[in-house]
């Protein structure tokens, strides 16, 4: 059974949001990277970089595939982990803490509003 | 991510109830929905390299043809010079149009002297069966060679790796009763097949495999194949054996380079061009395609099959991915027909077709990924990658595909 912290907002396309302030940290869901296994890259967007939500920013491959990465929010890139890059496996093993991709600084923050909440997301993904 | 929409009524195996019950992520493959991987690839991938794997393969096609001029039949359709077999001997052979593009490749055993097997690649099963009739009834002596294709009634499982051999001999007891004549089933030696009893049902095991380790392939009908998966599994568990999905044979593969029809050979790709001229017998009489690939032979090709590691870490590289030469009059140069990331290796490899001059181990290369170049090596060919491999005995040895 896939882990769906409660805290968190999710994408229809199995990204997770974490929301501080302005800004927003996004990776993937367990039960993402379950469903991709092995993951061994990780291509990040660079900072400073103005994305659009819903817009495909970042590439995650596993063993047998290259999957996109949508932002699940607007507004800037401010940071990226270079642990994640530098350590692709974390994305399966620590997908809520060590394996997160980017972070956002928020240019519209009623885009919040339309994301998924963990019940939501759990039923989805029906767990 | 993304996800892929999947519908149309897809073909199962003998083993699909198998692979649900050990929860196999299921894709389509050929028109058959098959387990790409159970635990995940690269752990599939170093349980058949360190310990064992076992594969359904019941998705390959099974054609027979047998009579007393099965032997000239073959001998003028495929390329490997079928008088070499001798009953219970396998070889590994494609067959060509007349321009020597491949219609398949694929196994052919000798199971007696006027008894042969093909064993094909599961998405050319109607192209071959098509083709193998078409010359068939242009064949002068066809009365007296027998075609049937008992690929829907025959199930497979390839059993690989290093351990196999310590627990095989305990699934299927006993002495062989046909093909090669040996005491146990360990006794066989690569190429060589024998036809075993088990529980009163004759089946076929050969010493053959796609992944580069020591290994069986085991043909049974339909209705005995569950019983054999389940045996191997339950014999094979306690010494690291694991089910293993299209996705580790296809990653082994690559790693020793071995071509999978529809990546590295279709109709407009020889043998030659793909590497695997040591298979065409060209002083064996005609056969079709002979005189393409004999000039070819003779004085080259355009393009040519190489095999290259990624210099550094990058992303993977995936089929379809342009290659370029290096330096500042880099071109674009060929196409990567195979390329994943090796688990061995922690490293992306695969395998393009290019010119001839770019083929040649040590030669620098860069593949695009998105739109950017990385750098990759030429590499000699086959089972560089696997630096443990004693060295081969022939120059490369493949079998067929998943």
């Amino acid at each position: 059974m896939a882990n769906v912290p409660a805290d968190l907002k999710y994408a229809k396309s199995h990204e997770w949001v974490r929301i501080a302030g302005d800004t927003a940290c996004i990776g993937i869901t367990d039960h993402a990277q379950h469903e991709l296994t092995d993951v061994v890259f990780v291509e990040l967007p660079p900072v400073g970089k103005k994305i659009k939500g819903g817009e495909a920013c970042a590439v995650v491959e596993s063993v047998k595939t290259a999957s996109d990465i949508y932002s699940p929010v607007s507004g800037e890139v401010s940071e990226i982990n270079q642990a994640v890059v530098d350590n692709p496996g974390l994305v399966n093993t620590e997908p809520y803490d060590g394996g997160w991709f980017f972070k956002v600084k928020l240019s519209n923050h009623s885009e919040l509003d339309s994301l998924l909440g963990a019940d939501q997301y759990k039923a989805q993904i029906g767990g | 991510m993304s996800e892929n929409p999947k519908v149309k009524k897809l073909k199962r195996t003998p083993l699909f109830n198998a692979h649900q019950k050990l929860g196999g992520r299921l894709i389509e493959f050929g028109g058959w929905e098959m387990p790409v991987h159970y635990t995940s690839i690269s752990d599939e991938h170093l349980a058949v390299r360190k310990a064992a794997g076992i594969f359904d393969i019941s998705h390959m096609g099974e054609v027979s043809l047998t009579g007393p001029n099965a032997e000239k039949f073959l001998n003028e359709t495929l390329t490997n010079d079928v008088r070499k077999l001798s009953p219970g001997q396998g070889q590994y052979t494609l067959m060509c149009n007349k321009k020597g593009g491949a219609i398949d490749d694929l196994y052919l055993y000798r199971l007696g002297a006027e008894d042969f097997l093909l064993i094909v690649n599961a998405s050319r099963i109607t192209a071959d069966v098509a083709w193998l009739r078409k010359r068939l009834a242009a064949f002068a002596d066809r009365n007296t060679v027998t075609l049937s294709n008992a690929s829907n009634k025959t199930g497979a499982v390839a059993v690989q790796g290093p351990r196999v051999q310590e627990f095989i001999g305990n699934v299927i007891p006993g002495a062989s009763v046909g093909g090669t004549q040996v005491g146990s089933v360990t006794e066989l030696k690569k190429n060589e097949v024998g036809k075993f009893n088990l529980d009163g049902t004759e089946i076929l095991v050969a010493r053959t495999g796609y992944t580069g380790e020591d290994g069986f392939e085991i043909v049974a009908s339909s209705k005995k194949i569950e019983t054999i998966w389940e045996r191997l599994l339950a014999a094979g568990q306690p010494l690291g054996l694991k089910p293993a999905g299209l996705g580790a044979r296809d990653t082994l593969r690559t790693e020793m380079c071995y071509p999978l029809y529809g990546h590295e050979l279709d109709e407009k790709t020889t043998p030659i061009e793909a590497g695997v001229g040591f298979f065409v017998s060209l002083d064996k009489g005609d056969f079709v395609g002979r005189s393409v690939l004999a000039e070819q032979k003779a004085k080259g090709t355009s393009k040519k099959l190489a095999a290259f590691n990624m210099t550094d870490r990058s992303a993977p590289p995936r089929p379809g991915y342009p290659v370029w030469s290096t330096g500042p009059e880099a071109k674009a140069i060929g196409t990567v027909a195979s390329g994943t990331q090796s688990p061995l290796l922690g490293l992306g490899i695969g395998m393009a077709y290019v010119p001839p001059a770019f083929a040649k181990a040590e030669t620098p290369i860069e593949i695009e990924i998105r739109g950017k170049r990385y750098p990759a090596t030429v590499i000699p060919k086959p089972g560089a990658r696997k630096p443990i491999d004693p060295p081969p005995e022939q120059p490369i040895d493949p079998a067929v595909e998943p």
